[in-house]
C-alpha cells in the first residue's frame, strides 16, 4: 500500500512552519538590543537540532535493536520506524549548521571552551583542552555523523532490496542482523561521547559519568512517542490495516518503559549529586533548582508521573486517545528536558521559554513532521519479504 | 494463534510429547540419586560446614579476626556481599524482564535460575549480618518501636535502604518462584507412589488440583508478581550501588554507578546460570530442553552486559581525568598502577576483554568454552567489587593512614564456605524439586518444538497419545 501525504497534512505542516517563522521573527524583534540575542538564537538552534536529530537517530537505534535481537512483532511497522530514521540526514544537516555557527563565533557563549579568552584564564577549562578543542571536536563530530549516515543508508538500501527480491530476503535479514549488532557497538560509545561533546561541555566545569546514558534515555523516549503517535495516525487514516491492538500495546509498553528508564536515570544522577553535595558537581543542580524551579521539576514531574499514572494499565496502552494525549504531553516534556539541559549554561539564570524559543521549536517540528510523512511515501508501507512478517501479522498478546 | 518464523531455531529438540516432558523432568526426582550427586553433596557440605565453623569463630571472637584495619574498614565482607547479590540478579531478570520481552527460551532455565537467585541472596544477606559483630541484635536494623531510648534507624543511610531493598527482593523472588512451582509439585504428587513423598509433595503443592479457577488465579498472580519484580531488578543493585555512590570517596562517588551495577549484576548472574546449567543439563539429561541455542542466547546477554560494564569503566576513567579533580584522577591511577594493579587488570581482562570473544559465533555456541568463560566472568566480577571497595579506601586523603588489606584465613574460610553452602542448597533443589518449569515448557512445544516445526509431528495424533498416557 502506498502512502500519500494528504493535503490537510501538507497544509498543517506548512502552517506550523509559517507560525514558527513568524514567532521567531517577532521574538527576534522583541529581543532587539538584548546583548544575549545571538546566544539565544544559537542555544535554540542547538536545542532543536539536537532534539530532532536525536529522534531520527533514536529511530535508527531502535531499528538496529530490532534487527540485532531478531524481534518479530515489529515487522508490520518497520516502514514507520524507517520513515522516522529517514529524518537522520536532515538532523545531521541541522546539527552541522548549528555547530559550524558556534565554531565560527568562538562558541557563541554556548561552548565557553571554544573561546580562547576563557581557555586562557580558566584553569579548569584549559585542563580539559586536550579533549575539548576545536580540531578534536570536529574530528569526533564528523566521525559520528559519517558512521551514523553510512549505517542508515545501508539499512535503508537493504530494506528496499528485500522488498524487490524475495530470494535474497533471508540473506539480507542476516546481514541486517550483523549490521544491527555492529551499529549498536558504535552507538554505545558515540551516544555517550557525543552527548558530552554537544551538551555536557556547555557547563564546561561540570561533569557526570551518567550524563550520556541519561541523555540517550530521553532521546529514546521521544523516539518511542513519535513512533506510537505516527503509527496511530496512519492506522486512523486506514493505512496500516494489519496493525492490531497488540502492536499498539507493544509500542505503548516501550513508551512506558523508556519513560521509566529516563526517570530512573534522572533520579540516579540527581540524587547522587544532591546527596554527596560536592561543590563542583552540585552547582549544576543549584542553578536549575533556584532559577528554573518550576520548569525543571515540572518537567520531571510531567515526564515521570504522566506515563506512570496513566499508561500503567493494559487498556490505556491499547487506547489511541490516551496514548496520543500522554504522548504529546511528554513529548513537550522531553523537549523541555533538552531545553533545560542547554539554557542555564548558555543564557544563564534569566532564560525563559519565550516566543523565540517556541517559534524555533514549532518551525522545526513542522519541518520534522513534513519530512517524516514524505519519507513514508517513498516505500511501500509493509515490508513484504521480511522473514518475521508472518509472526508480526499473527501478533496477539 | 502464535506463529513462529521458520528461520528461528527450535527450542525443544527431538520428538517430544507432553507426556515425555513430564517424564524427562520428573525422572531424576523419582529415581535414586546418582553416585555423583552424593560425592558433590559431600564436598559442598564439608566446605559449607567449614564456612559455618569460621562464622561461629568470628561471632565468638569478633570481626577483628578479619583482616580489616582502621583504613580499610570494608573489604572482603562487602565484596562478597555485593558479589552474591549480583549473582542473585539473573533469576528475576529471566523470569520478569525476559517475560516482558516474550523470550520463550527463558522457560527452560527460569526455574533453576530463580532457585539460584534465592540461594545467592541468602549468602549475600549473611555478610552484613555477620559484619555487625553482634548478630543477636541484628533486628535493630528494622525500624521497630523499642525501649532503648533514642535508638532508631537512620533513614538517610543507603545501608538501611539496602535492608529494605534486599528483603523485598528476597520476598518477591521467593513467592514468585514458589507460585510457579505449585502446578509442577502437583504433577509430581500425582506420579509418586510411595506414601511419604506423596504426602510431602501434596503439602508442597498447596492442594493444587489444576481446576480452571486455579489456573486463572495462578496466571493473575504471576502477572502481578512479574510487574512487581521488574522494578526490583533495577532497584536492588541500584541501592547497593548507592552504598558507595552517595559517599564522597573518590572512585565511589560517580553517577553512573546505579545502571552500571545493574548491568554488572546481570552479567555475573548469567555467568553463574551458565556454570550451573551446563552441568545440570548433562547430569539430568535435559539436553533437549537446554541446548546450544539457549547457551548462545545467554552468552549474548553476557556479552552485551559485559560491554555495558566496559563502557562504564571507560567512562569513569575518562571522567576522572576530565573532571579535573586531583583526588578522582589519583583514585583511578592508583587502581591501574598502584599496589593493587593486579586486581584491576584481572578485572579488566575478565570482564571487558573476555566477553568480547563471544562475538565469534562458533565460540559462543561451544559448551566447553562457555563453561570456562562463565567461571572467568565470575572471578572478574568478584575482582570488580574488590577493586572498587579496597583500592578506593586503602589510600585515603591522609597519606599517613595509607595501608593495605591482607585477608586472614577466616576471611577466606567464610567466603569459600558460602560457595559450599550455596551448592548444598542448589544440589538439594536439583534433587527434590522439578528443575524445569514443566507446565510452562509444554506451552511452547507446538510452536517451538523441533518435530512440530519441521512437520514430523502432528498435533492431533500426539494429543491423542498424550491423553492415553495421562489417563494411564
Amino acid at each position: 500500500m502506498e502512502f500519500q501525504v494528504s493535503n490537510k497534512a501538507k497544509m498543517l505542516t506548512t502552517v506550523l512552519m509559517a507560525v514558527g517563522i513568524v514567532f521567531t521573527l517577532v521574538g527576534v524583534v522583541m529581543a532587539m538590543g538584548d546583548h544575549q540575542l545571538g546566544t539565544k538564537i544559537y542555544s535554540n538552534m542547538l536545542v532543536n537540532s539536537f532534539f530532532f536529530f536525536g529522534i531520527g537517530l533514536g529511530a535508527l537505534f531502535f531499528l538496529a535493536l530490532q534487527y540485532a535481537t531478531e524481534t518479530g512483532w515489529y515487522a508490520v511497522i518497520k516502514r514507520v520506524i524507517e520513515a522516522v530514521a529517514g529524518f537522520l540526514p536532515f538532523g545531521i544537516g541541522m546539527m552541522l549548521v548549528t555547530l559550524l555557527t558556534l565554531s565560527f563565533t568562538h562558541g557563541g557563549h554556548v561552548y565557553m571552551w571554544m573561546d580562547p579568552d576563557t581557555v586562557a584564564h580558566d584553569s579548569l577549562v584549559s585542563g580539559k583542552s586536550a579533549y575539548l578543542n576545536q580540531a578534536f571536536f570536529w574530528i569526533r563530530t564528523i566521525a559520528y555523523m559519517a558512521i551514523y549516515f553510512i549505517f542508515w543508508r545501508g539499512f535503508k538500501n537493504r530494506s528496499i532490496q528485500q522488498d524487490q527480491n524475495a530470494d535474497m530476503a533471508i540473506d539480507l535479514h542476516f546481514k541486517n542482523y550483523r549490521k544491527g549488532a555492529a551499529f549498536l557497538v558504535f552507538f554505545a560509545y558515540f551516544s555517550s561521547t557525543s552527548s558530552w561533546d554537544w551538551i555536557m561541555s556547555i557547563d564546561t566545569h561540570w561533569f557526570s559519568t551518567l550524563f550520556g546514558w541519561y541523555t540517550f534515555a530521553g532521546t529514546w523516549c521521544s523516539t518511542m512517542i513519535v513512533l506510537v503517535t505516527l503509527t496511530l495516525y496512519l492506522k486512523k487514516k486506514g493505512y496500516l490495516p494489519k496493525v492490531n491492538e497488540s502492536h499498539i500495546h507493544d509500542l505503548g509498553k516501550w513508551t512506558f518503559a523508556t519513560s521509566f528508564l529516563w526517570s530512573y536515570l534522572w533520579f540516579s544522577q540527581f540524587m547522587l549529586i544532591w546527596y554527596a553535595n560536592i561543590p563542583e558537581e552540585v552547582t549544576y543542580y543549584l542553578t536549575r533548582r533556584d532559577n528554573f524551579t518550576f520548569l525543571y521539576f515540572g518537567m520531571f514531574f510531567i515526564n515521570f508521573a504522566f506515563p506512570m499514572l496513566i499508561l500503567m494499565s493494559r487498556d490505556a496502552k491499547r487506547h489511541a486517545g490516551i496514548l496520543t494525549f500522554v504522548g504529546l504531553i511528554i513529548f513537550a516534556g522531553h523537549w523541555l528536558d533538552v531545553w533545560v539541559m542547554v539554557m542555564p549554561g548558555t543564557i544563564g539564570p534569566k532564560a525563559s521559554v519565550g516566543l523565540l524559543d517556541l517559534g524555533m521549536a514549532v518551525l522545526c517540528l513542522g519541518f520534522f513532521v513534513r519530512v517524516v510523512l514524505t519519507n513514508l511515501t517513498k516505500a511501500p508501507l509493509v515490508a513484504v519479504n521480511h522473514p518475521f512478517l508472518d509472526e508480526s501479522l499473527h501478533h496477539d498478546i | 494463534m502464535h506463529k513462529e518464523a521458520a528461520i528461528r531455531e527450535p527450542l525443544i529438540l527431538g520428538h517430544k510429547s507432553y507426556h515425555q516432558i513430564t517424564e524427562d523432568v520428573c525422572k531424576p526426582i523419582e529415581d535414586k540419586a546418582p553416585k555423583m550427586w552424593y560425592i558433590l553433596f559431600t564436598i559442598a557440605a564439608v566446605i559449607g560446614l567449614y564456612g559455618v565453623g569460621c562464622i561461629l569463630y568470628l561471632l565468638g571472637t569478633g570481626i577483628g579476626t578479619w583482616g580489616l584495619n582502621k583504613t580499610v574498614g570494608w573489604a572482603w565482607d562487602i565484596t562478597n556481599f555485593v558479589w552474591w547479590v549480583g549473582i542473585g540478579h539473573a533469576g528475576t531478570l529471566i523470569s520478569a524482564v525476559l517475560l516482558l520481552f516474550r523470550q520463550k527460551w527463558r522457560m527452560a532455565i527460569n526455574r533453576s535460575a530463580e532457585a539460584m537467585t534465592i540461594f545467592a541472596v541468602f549468602m549475600a544477606g549473611l555478610f552484613p549480618l555477620i559484619h555487625m559483630g553482634r548478630i543477636w541484635v541484628a533486628y535493630w536494623v528494622m525500624p521497630l518501636p523499642n525501649q532503648f531510648g533514642s535508638l532508631w534507624v537512620n533513614f538517610n543511610s543507603p545501608l538501611l535502604w539496602d535492608v529494605f531493598a534486599i528483603s523485598t527482593y528476597l520476598t518477591v523472588s521467593l513467592i514468585f518462584w514458589y507460585i510457579g512451582l505449585l502446578p509442577d509439585f502437583a504433577t509430581i504428587r500425582d506420579r509418586v507412589k510411595k506414601p511419604i513423598p506423596k504426602r510431602m509433595y501434596s503439602m508442597l503443592s498447596f492442594g493444587w488440583t489444576g481446576r480452571a479457577k486455579h489456573w486463572n488465579r495462578f496466571e493473575l498472580v504471576s502477572l502481578v508478581l512479574a510487574g512487581v519484580a521488574t522494578p526490583l531488578v533495577f532497584s536492588v543493585h541500584s541501592i547497593v550501588s548507592f552504598d558507595f555512590a552517595t559517599s564522597v570517596i573518590p572512585g565511589w562517588h560517580t553517577t553512573i554507578f546505579p545502571p552500571y551495577f545493574v548491568a554488572g549484576a546481570v552479567f555475573s548472574g548469567f555467568a553463574m546460570v551458565q556454570t550451573l546449567m551446563l552441568v545440570m543439563r548433562k547430569a539430568m539429561n535435559l539436553e533437549a530442553y537446554i541446548h546450544t541455542k539457549h547457551v548462545e542466547y545467554m552468552n549474548i546477554v553476557i556479552m552485551v552486559t559485559g560491554s555495558i560494564v566496559g563502557v562504564a569503566y571507560l567512562t569513569e576513567l575518562f571522567v576522572s581525568w576530565y573532571s579535573g579533580v586531583e583526588y578522582e584522577a589519583y583514585a583511578f591511577i592508583n587502581r591501574a598502577t598502584g599496589p593493587y594493579w593486579w586486581a584491576y587488570w584481572s578485572m579488566m581482562t575478565c570482564n571487558v576483554i573476555s566477553p568480547q570473544l563471544m562475538w565469534v559465533k562458533k565460540w559462543r555456541r561451544n559448551l566447553m568454552f562457555t563453561f570456562v568463560m562463565s567461571i572467568i566472568v565470575n572471578i572478574g566480577m568478584w575482582f570488580e567489587r574488590f577493586v572498587i571497595i579496597v583500592t578506593s579506601v586503602h589510600r585515603d586523603y591522609l597519606p599517613s593512614s595509607w595501608s593495605m588489606f591482607y585477608p586472614t584465613h577466616i576471611d577466606i574460610g567464610i567466603f569459600v564456605g558460602t560457595i559450599g553452602l550455596f551448592f548444598v542448597f542448589f544440589l538439594l533443589f536439583a534433587r527434590f524439586f522439578p528443575v524445569l518449569a514443566l507446565n510452562e515448557v509444554k506451552t511452547i512445544l507446538k510452536s517451538s518444538g523441533e518435530s512440530f516445526k519441521n512437520g514430523q509431528a502432528h498435533s492431533g495424533a500426539d494429543e491423542l497419545a498424550d491423553l492415553k498416557n495421562t489417563n494411564n
